[in-house]
Formats: C-alpha cells, sequence, structure tokens
C-alpha cells in the first residue's frame, strides 16, 4: 500500500503550468492508454454496444459524442468497470488498459479505480470539509505523513484549479461551494490518488458557462499528464477541449478520429449529419 | 376570466382549509400532550409537596405503605435494563440493516426486512411470554431465571426493529451518487460502507436508536413478566430487577393516598426523561 507508484511519481507540489507554454509534445509518437477492440456491451437482453473498437491515447483528450442513449456514456463505465454497479450488465470483447484485461473477471477493481478517476455529471462531494474530500483517497491508499497529505491536497487543488478559492477555507464544507467550484473539488478528489487515466461523464452539464469554461480550459491543462476521455453532449465542448472524437449512434462507433477531421471533414453522412446539428 | 379568477379563489381556499385543519391536528396532539402532564403533576402534587427530594436517594428502602421511598433500585433497574438492551440490539439492528441494503440479494432483502417488520408488530406480552418460558429457564442458574439479563434480551429483541429499520431507511437513503464517487476512488464494498454510507446515514440511525431506547425504558408488561420485581440493586446479570414502570403497574392497584401520589411521582419523572430524549433526538443544526 505504501510502496504505491503513483504517490512517488508526483510526490512534489508542482507549480502550476505556465498557460503560454506548449502543453504536450505534438511530435511524440502516441502511447496507448486504454485499447478496446471488439466490445459488446448488455443491459439485460438490451445491447448498448455493438462491437466497439477504440484506441485511447495517454497525454490527449478523447471526446465522446452522440445523442442521448448512444452508448457513450456506458462505454466509459466499462473503462473503470463502473458498470458492475449495474446486476444486469455484462459484456464481451476486449477491453485493454497496458497489460491488464480490464473485463477479466478476476481483475481487482478496486485497483483499476485507483488507477482510474472518473468524474460523474453531478458534482457529488462528501459531506465533509473541502480538505477532506481530497484527502479521503490518499489516506485510504497511501500510508503519508501528515505533512505530505497536506502538500498532497494543495497538489491537487491546484492542479484542478480551484486551490486560490478555497485555500482560505479548507476546512468548511465542501457543500457549501458553488457548482462549478464543486466539480473541481471532485476533479482535485479523483486526481489527487493518482490516477493514469481520467475518465468525465458529462462533467459539464450542471454548470453554468462561466464554471464550464473553468473546467474546459482544466481538462486541457490536465492532458499534459492524463488520458483523458469525456462523454459529452455539447459538441461545442468537444471541438474546444479535445484531441480525438468519437462520434457514436445507437450503440455503434459510427466514426473516431482526429476532433478537428471529425468536425470540419467527416467521412460517414450521420456524423456530419449530427455535427452539423440536423439531429440530435 | 371570471371563471379561472373563481376556480383560483376556490383553490386558494381548499389551500387555507387545509393548512387550518393541519395545523388544528398539530394543536391537538400538543394539548393531549399538555393534559396529561398536568395531570401527572396534579397526582403526584401531595409527593412533591410532602416529601423531600433526597429521601428517594436516601431512604433505607422501597417499603411505600410504611413511608420508605427509597427509588435507587428502580432507576437503577430501569437504566440497566434499557441500557443493556439497546447495547444488545444496536449492533445487531445495524448489522442487520447493513446485512440488507449491502450484502444480501433482492430476495434476502426482502426476507429480511419483512421478518424484522413481522418482530415490530408483535404483541409485547408475547414477547414477555417467550422470555419467561424460553429464555429465563437457559438463565436460570440457581434462580429463577427472571432478572436483568433476561430482561434486558427481551427489551433488546423489542426494540431491534425500531433500530434496524430506521437504520436501513437511512441507509437507503443516502444518495447513490456518493456511493459512486466512493467506488469511484477505488473504496471496497466494506470501506463505502464504513467510511461513507454509515456516516452519512448516521444522524437518522441516531435518532432511531433514541426511539428504541425510548421504547425500552418505557415498555412495562414484558419486563414485569422475565425481570424478578425484587426492589434491590442488582449484584450479578442474573439478580431480580424493578423497573420504574413496572412498580407503578404492579402497584398501582392498590396504593392509596401518598403511596399512589408517589407512583404519580415515578410516572412525571418517565414522562420528563422521554421527553427530554425525544428532543435531544430532534433535528441538530446540520454540522459540517
Amino acid at each position: 500500500m505504501a510502496e504505491h507508484p503513483a504517490i512517488q511519481a508526483d510526490n512534489q507540489p508542482t507549480p502550476s503550468p505556465k498557460a503560454t507554454t506548449p502543453r504536450v509534445d505534438e511530435d511524440q509518437p502516441l502511447e496507448m492508454a486504454v485499447e478496446i477492440a471488439g466490445l459488446n456491451s448488455w443491459y439485460g437482453d438490451y445491447q448498448a454496444l455493438h462491437n466497439i473498437s477504440l484506441k485511447i491515447p495517454r497525454r490527449r483528450v478523447t471526446a465522446l459524442i452522440g445523442p442521448s442513449g448512444c452508448g457513450k456514456s456506458t462505454l466509459l463505465r466499462w473503462i473503470n468497470r463502473m458498470n458492475d454497479i449495474v446486476p444486469t450488465a455484462r459484456a464481451s470483447g476486449t477491453l485493454r488498459m497496458g497489460d491488464l484485461d480490464v473485463l477479466d473477471s478476476s481483475t481487482d477493481v478496486v485497483d483499476l479505480r485507483r488507477r482510474i478517476g472518473i468524474v460523474f455529471q453531478k458534482p457529488n462531494p462528501f459531506p465533509k470539509s473541502i480538505f477532506d474530500n481530497v484527502a479521503f483517497g490518499p489516506r485510504l491508499h497511501f500510508r503519508i505523513s501528515k505533512q505530505q497529505l497536506a502538500e498532497r491536497v494543495e497538489w491537487a487543488l491546484r492542479k484542478a484549479a480551484v486551490w486560490d478559492e478555497v485555500k482560505d477555507r479548507l476546512h468548511s464544507p465542501a457543500l457549501g461551494l458553488s457548482g462549478g467550484q464543486q466539480q473541481r473539488l471532485c476533479i482535485a478528489r479523483a486526481i489527487a490518488i493518482g490516477p493514469e487515466i481520467l475518465l468525465m461523464d458529462e462533467p459539464c452539464s450542471a454548470l453554468d458557462p462561466q464554471s464550464t469554461l473553468a473546467v474546459e480550459d482544466l481538462i486541457y491543462e490536465l492532458r499534459e499528464q492524463y488520458a483523458i476521455v469525456i462523454v459529452t453532449h455539447n459538441m461545442q465542448q468537444a471541438a474546444r477541449c479535445s484531441d480525438q472524437t468519437a462520434f457514436f449512434y445507437e450503440g455503434n462507433l459510427v466514426e473516431a478520429g482526429p476532433t478537428n477531421q471529425l468536425f470540419t471533414r467527416p467521412k460517414e453522412k450521420r456524423t456530419e449529419d449530427y455535427v452539423t446539428g440536423k439531429f440530435g | 376570466m371570471k371563471r379561472s379568477s373563481r376556480s383560483s379563489s376556490f383553490r386558494s381556499f381548499i389551500d387555507s382549509a387545509f393548512f387550518v385543519a393541519c395545523r388544528g391536528c398539530l394543536v391537538a396532539a400538543a394539548i393531549l400532550v399538555a393534559c396529561v402532564l398536568v395531570f401527572l403533576v396534579r397526582e403526584s402534587w401531595p409527593t412533591w409537596q410532602r416529601i423531600p427530594w433526597h429521601r428517594f436517594f436516601t431512604d433505607s428502602g422501597w417499603h411505600p405503605v410504611a413511608g420508605e421511598y427509597w427509588l435507587i433500585p428502580m432507576i437503577v433497574g430501569t437504566a440497566l435494563s434499557s441500557g443493556l438492551a439497546l447495547v444488545i440490539a444496536g449492533p445487531l439492528g445495524l448489522g442487520t440493516a447493513v446485512f440488507s441494503r449491502l450484502h444480501a440479494s433482492r430476495r434476502g432483502a426482502w426476507i429480511v426486512d419483512r421478518s424484522t417488520e413481522l418482530l415490530a408488530g408483535l404483541p409485547s406480552v408475547v414477547f414477555g411470554l417467550w422470555g419467561l418460558v424460553v429464555l429465563a429457564p437457559w438463565f436460570a442458574g440457581s434462580g429463577s431465571g427472571q432478572g436483568l439479563l433476561t430482561a434486558s434480551i427481551v427489551l433488546s429483541l423489542m426494540i431491534l426493529p425500531t433500530i434496524a429499520l430506521t437504520a436501513s431507511a437511512a441507509l437507503r437513503n443516502v444518495p447513490a451518487e456518493l456511493l459512486q464517487g466512493a467506488a469511484a476512488l477505488g473504496l471496497s464494498r466494506v470501506s463505502i460502507m464504513t467510511r461513507v454510507a454509515l456516516p452519512a446515514a448516521w444522524p437518522s440511525i441516531r435518532v432511531g436508536l433514541l426511539l428504541a431506547l425510548t421504547r425500552a425504558l418505557g415498555e412495562t408488561m414484558a419486563v414485569v413478566m422475565v425481570a424478578g420485581n425484587v426492589a434491590s440493586i442488582p449484584t450479578s446479570l442474573q439478580a431480580p430487577i424493578r423497573t420504574m414502570t413496572a412498580t407503578i403497574a404492579l402497584e398501582l392497584g392498590y396504593a392509596s393516598a401518598d403511596h399512589r401520589s408517589m407512583l404519580f411521582a415515578i410516572g412525571t419523572v418517565m414522562m420528563v426523561l422521554v421527553l427530554g430524549m425525544v428532543w435531544l433526538s430532534g433535528p441538530r443544526r446540520a454540522d459540517s
């Protein structure tokens, strides 16, 4: 437990990156964080995903878009096995994270979720103080001193761009924060345990435009360190903050590619209709 | 235009009528409680006037006919039996609730919940009978088996449903997002339960525990049947005890004058105690 690699990796609080420096080295060959091949998924008898194959690169933002019920959230929830909570959910095919076969029944789900953070649609801070929310995961997973814990909490809050707003009231209730601040707090809570991948399930749909922009900027900052997968209903959002986009329709992956290309020169008619607002 | 204004005034009439009716019910209930309290105080007034309160603690025994009013054994008996009952039923009830909410299959949870409700519906005399016929012989040893331990176990079974059902409802009301958030941070099911679900449900669980305790304090029939009813301070788990309520039930039939007034005084103390606990169990200020 004490030897968790993630804690050593970014133990030291890093200064927040300058906004002007290029954040991602675009020339480096892409390393894949998650590779999905031939994934099918069912809820009971209803097939929610058909034969999905998709690669999710490290240090990039992948957006999953499509109309409601198209399966994008289902796919997201297989990556960290959140679907296990749904008793009727099952899947076939492969979903690999490095050497780890995520869908295998022997995979340690608790450990998997330590490596893959997730942020939900509705901010869900625990009814505790701001500090305790962020410290929750590290306290559980790492054996670290009070000092280290405090540094880690600060680091995560800085990383989630909410430090300046909460540093003077770390010990007041998290539920007293605004929706946008709560959502960034939840992001801080997720990255505090040092995940490799960050999943976001419509993270801005409950936020006002101002907070949405703040979170989008944050997503763009965070991709420097994490593979990010974001499910969104908002196509402008996908266009603004993702590197690659996958368009889903009725459980099928219609088209995936670099975001620019998918929005400006889609290969498929259905993609074009959706991104130009003909339906959806 | 006219019609809509008439219907809106009708609606506002219904609205205020409903409000007045509700308020009426509330006032009626409050008046009833006040009447009971006034009655208790009036009937017990001679005691408060004539007997200095320190004698409850210093008299040499409980011989009400002879004018000796040592209340300590009854207070100790009540506190010990109820306290022990809570200590037994608390973990059991919480465990039942946790099991039925998290670990049992849907069918298992259904069975647990229904049987708990069934337990809640049993008349107290049936618990007493079972305690007397089944439990007391087990703990008899050299005595009758009627005493502190038997009374506490019977009481704990009676308050178990209150604890289990309130805890179960409290756990059910923990927002799913919180549990999901905890699972997403890599918590095991046990950690989700102990670190997130139980703390979030605790305010309601606490209320359930206090309600259960007041029920144990007030329970009379079953306790009379299994407690032994000797007015002395128990020295062992098997020793007989007598509770405050049992004293009222056992003696009111033949009590007169000061003795009768004394029993009402005990009743008043019980009522104040329970009111205090209900007040304690009420909603707290939202803490952090």
